[in-house]
């Protein structure tokens, strides 16, 4: 037998589910069949009666499956197993889980009719097992969005819940946890769709999760939702600027003092579902050197495509007048912010950024810049060629639902809980950049302690090698970091802390580690400079 | 010139340092040689492979093409004579390899103390990938092994009793001394271990050592006798646990000088020319302060990677590392400790200990009675600054000035609970010399 082939494979790991999470997921998974049968028309009567019982089972479920996990257990770690069961470890189930949740998202996207939207006439199917929800809530029947709300806000809950219990010995992982919790049910879910009884004949405000920050929200300033802004008076001209302070002005200032992750693991809806129901998943992203050279193209090519296409969609509506601000002077001033970015990039933060990054930087500043000229020269009367809906339309089916939908959540339990995150996720790429470049914050190796175990690495969600630095003293300083802390909670030797503090010296490659002669480590330390 | 040939036996920590260095400041032909495992793995996490939180590839500092990138050949051999006149090994296959410098980092086996039995099947150790293989082989879930019982209550023990309650195999623990560890921590850390390792299900057996080991017809272990009381423990595993010792068998045929170890200078230089020895397998002729002869530890297997890497590289250099500094974690109990805190205080020593109400958490520190200053610290659940005690031992600190600052070297998590301010009034109750 040899261990390099998987040991959950000889049929010998431990029982992977005791009886009552057995039971408890049955229980829960009920909760969903009432919810699947509806979609057949069933008929179940009063909805609302049904519609509790279908969310309460499922609650239940979750609650009584994270009892019969972690309520006999001393608080610590508890990984056992994680790669004995076919759900974890890309077995069978895992391949089932990733089936149904990518079948359920092309279905909500894509076919919102077969969950019973009806574009003339009332709800039928599960959106409407949902009517008297968002009755309740928002004073108009249901769409598929709200199903997914309600199904999102529940997952986030409740897994969070088990989160809670998981972590119970942590105090990081337990405040983070109560964040995204109360971010996902006040903000993106019953504040929005309590805004939404606000609205009448003479007063409407586009549906709007203010945590929700462009770009990850990357149809924010279209033309519908700004007309609604601007209709809707002080409120709205707030909420509209509110909309761009929080990516221009307050992001960067909590990413300078706090890393990406005051936003990624503790406000985000993405990650909130990440880091709650995504959690069992987190081992199961990529750790290769390939997998970082992949993310580091995707996502930045994303975010390219996301700045492209929103400066061609603003542009092309502002051009068309009404507006105060006109688009000529709209391209010129997005033309001088990335110009700003650029320029200070490369002048002052030239050698952290690594060969590629800057050729990809140049590469693409290049091309824009160019393209705006083209445009101003009136050599193409599009601005990126091709026509803003065009952009628009394809970054929503590609990036918007295909990525962060299909691929991101569904393949969940195959990739792991972050790819979306990873690999698409615009705001997380902007963030990674200014945390990379202008940030308090980095993951702090504690001397020589590490024993290069690699739990860390195996349960970083983000595919980041924390081993690979804490085995050389080096601080862990990266761009996808999204701070959720656990590599530093299974580390087994305490050596890792995350940590704001003063900017320099924050990066400090070693060659020999803590414990060893002074003179040494002085020499060799040395040698490198 | 002809390049330099240098062959190191053994592809753990201590080789792979060594190697990589090697590598850093020259282009010399390396060959690390290992019949363990194709690739360097982190053997501190052996325990983790069986428990399920990773497989074998996550043991894996390095990927796979890291050695052909750096030009480290790997050799896939077990050495069986070393003829350092000619400067040539024998290997297993009956192939003969030469070098130019040869490294012994061959690292350690488990103890056996020459009990009855010790050789049966389904007898075990937890130092190497093989012994992971038997132990699933012996041990693979409760149906198969009903009772492990293990023997030695040291840092392997309390793993080994971790792994199998993850599989919930009943375990019995049988420590020798009074108190658990106590050779090497006082009385009080060993009581809250002790604790929690009975809060974990182990039925832990402290005074009771082993007799024998009893097998059936097949030579395989089906009990164990405990000296003490004469009790017959039937069991389907026997752990055994009671330290490792130089890994060395193969060096008797040699003209090297061994003892317990291969015995080295401080200059890691064996009894022969262009022979080294680094790591577990290695003894100092001369004890390095109050470090032991062989110190079988992760960290000190590194650092003299580190040293001989310069010395081989033209810039001789003896070893000499710097404050002694450890950790380990016993279930979720974790430990760390920087300078030396011995199991009691050494003459004109005096010591404090604090403990914190859930009695998972303490610190203890040991430190001179006049002048005051700080010697050691034994801290368990919370986590603390490596770098912060450092400077404090090499400035020699004085006790209350640690005691004031124990919060620089806090490394816990953020929003953990702080200690600082009720281990600083226990102190001023207890000794009265800081003003709070």
């Amino acid at each position: 037998m040899s261990l390099d082939v998987n040991m959950s494979v000889t049929g010998n790991a431990p029982e992977a589910l005791n009886v009552q999470q057995k039971l408890s997921a049955a229980l829960g998974l009920a909760g969903i069949f009432i919810m699947s049968l509806s979609v057949f028309n069933v008929g179940f009567q009063p909805q609302a009666l049904w519609l509790t019982l279908a969310i309460g089972l499922v609650a239940v479920g979750i609650v009584w499956y994270t009892r019969a996990s972690y309520a006999g257990k001393t608080a610590g770690i508890k990984n056992d197993g994680v790669y004995f069961k076919s759900l974890t470890n890309r077995g069978l189930w895992a391949y089932i889980v990733g089936v149904v949740f990518t079948g359920f998202y092309i279905v909500l996207y894509f076919y919102p009719g077969l969950l019973g939207l009806n574009s003339s006439g009332a709800n039928t199917g599960v959106i409407s097992l949902f009517d008297p929800l968002s009755q309740l809530m928002a004073g108009r029947p249901a769409s598929q969005w709200f199903v997914y709300g309600v199904l999102y806000t529940l997952a986030i809950l409740g897994f969070g819940f088990k989160f809670l219990w998981k972590y119970r010995h942590n105090s990081y992982q337990r405040l983070r946890t109560f964040s995204v919790m109360f971010f996902q049910l006040g903000f993106a879910f019953i504040i929005p769709e309590l805004m939404a009884r606000l609205n009448d004949d003479d007063f409407s405000l586009p549906y709007y999760n203010i945590i929700n920050i462009w770009p990850l929200n990357y149809y924010n300033f279209e033309q519908y939702r700004v007309d609604e802004f601007i209709s809707a008076g002080d409120i709205g001209i707030a909420l509209l600027i509110f909309g761009i302070l929080s990516i221009l002005v307050i992001t960067p200032i909590l990413t300078y003092k706090y890393g990406k992750r005051w936003y990624c693991s503790w406000v985000c809806g993405c990650g909130g579902l990440a880091e709650t129901a995504g959690d069992p998943f987190r081992h199961l992203s990529d750790k290769t050197q390939s997998a970082w050279k992949l993310e580091r193209w995707l996502v930045h090519s994303v975010l390219v495509f996301v700045v492209v296409m929103t400066t061609a969609v603003v542009y092309s509506y502002l051009n068309g007048g009404g507006y105060w601000l006109s688009g000529g002077a709209f391209l010129i001033s997005v033309a001088v912010l990335l110009s700003v970015i650029f320029g200070w990039a490369m002048l002052f933060k030239r050698q952290e950024l690594k060969k590629d990054a800057r050729y990809a930087a140049i590469g693409f500043f290049v091309v824009i810049m160019a393209l705006i000229a083209l445009h101003f020269s009136g050599m193409t009367s599009k601005v990126f060629l091709f026509e803003a809906e065009t952009l628009r339309s394809s970054y929503g089916f590609m990036i918007g639902a295909i990525f962060s939908g299909v691929v991101g959540v569904g393949f969940y339990p195959i990739f792991g809980n972050r790819v979306w995150c990873r690999f698409g996720c615009p705001m997380a790429a902007i963030l990674g950049f200014q945390q990379r470049l202008f940030s308090k914050f980095r993951i702090t190796t504690n001397g020589g302690q590490c024993i290069s175990c690699g739990n860390c690495s195996t349960y970083c969600e983000m595919g980041i090698d924390v081993r690979a630095y804490a085995q050389k003293g080096e601080n862990i300083v990266r761009s996808s970091c999204v701070g959720c802390g656990i590599c530093a909670s299974v580390c087994p030797r305490g050596v890792l802390k995350l940590e704001n503090d003063d900017p320099k010296g924050r990066i400090n490659s070693k060659d020999v580690l803590l414990g060893n002669d002074v003179d040494l480590m002085d020499l060799v330390n040395q040698n490198k400079k | 010139m002809k390049q330099e040939h240098i062959v190191i036996i053994g592809n753990g920590i201590s080789g792979v340092t060594l190697a990589r260095h090697i590598r850093k400041l020259s282009d010399k032909r390396i060959t690390l040689i290992s019949s363990e495992s194709d690739y360097f793995f982190s053997r501190t996490a052996l325990m983790y492979v069986y428990m399920g939180h990773m497989k074998w590839n996550h043991l894996k500092p390095y990927e796979d093409t890291f050695w052909e990138k750096n030009r480290l050949e790997l050799k896939q051999a077990h050495v069986t004579h070393v003829d350092t006149e000619h400067k040539q090994l024998k290997l297993d296959s009956g192939e003969d390899f030469s070098y130019d410098k040869l490294v012994i980092a061959c690292g350690s086996r488990y103890n056996k103390f020459g009990w009855p039995g010790q050789d049966a099947e389904a007898v075990i150790g937890l130092v190497s990938k093989q012994d992971l293989e038997q132990l699933e082989v012996y041990a693979p879930n409760n149906n198969v092994c009903k009772r492990a019982v293990i023997v030695g209550g040291g840092l392997i023990g309390v793993e080994l009793a971790e792994m199998l309650s993850t599989r919930n195999i009943p375990v019995t623990f049988l420590v020798r001394e009074e108190h658990f560890w106590n050779t090497v921590i006082p009385d009080e850390e060993a009581q809250v271990l002790e604790r929690h390792i009975r809060e974990h299900g182990i039925d832990l057996r402290l005074g009771n050592s082993l007799e024998e080991i009893i097998t059936d017809e097949h030579r395989r272990a089906k009990a164990v006798k405990v000296k003490e009381t004469g009790e017959i423990i039937d069991c389907d595993l026997v752990g055994l646990t009671p330290g490792v010792s130089p890994n060395i068998d193969f060096l008797k045929s040699s003209k090297i000088e061994l003892n317990r170890g291969v015995l080295v200078n401080r200059m890691l230089e064996t009894s022969e020319p262009d022979v080294y020895a680094i790591g577990d397998c290695a003894e100092q002729r001369e004890p390095i302060g109050n470090r032991p002869p062989v110190e079988a530890v992760w960290y000190t297997g590194r650092m003299m990677g580190e040293t001989l890497a310069q010395t081989l590289c033209g810039n001789p250099m003896e070893y000499n590392p710097g404050h002694w500094f450890n950790s380990a974690k016993f279930f979720d109990i974790e430990y760390q400790t920087y300078g030396w805190v011995f199991p009691t205080p050494k003459e004109g020593h005096d010591d404090f200990y604090w403990e914190a109400e859930d009695g998972k958490k303490c610190i203890h520190i040991h430190f001179e009675k006049e002048p005051r200053i700080f010697k050691g610290i034994n801290t368990f659940g919370i986590r603390m600054r490596h770098e912060v005690f450092d400077y404090w031992l090499t400035e020699e600190a004085t006790v209350e000035e640690v005691i004031k600052n124990l919060k620089k070297a806090n490394f816990d998590p953020e929003f953990f609970e702080a200690y600082e301010k009720q281990i600083q009034k226990e102190f001023e109750k207890e000794f009265n010399t800081i003003e709070l």
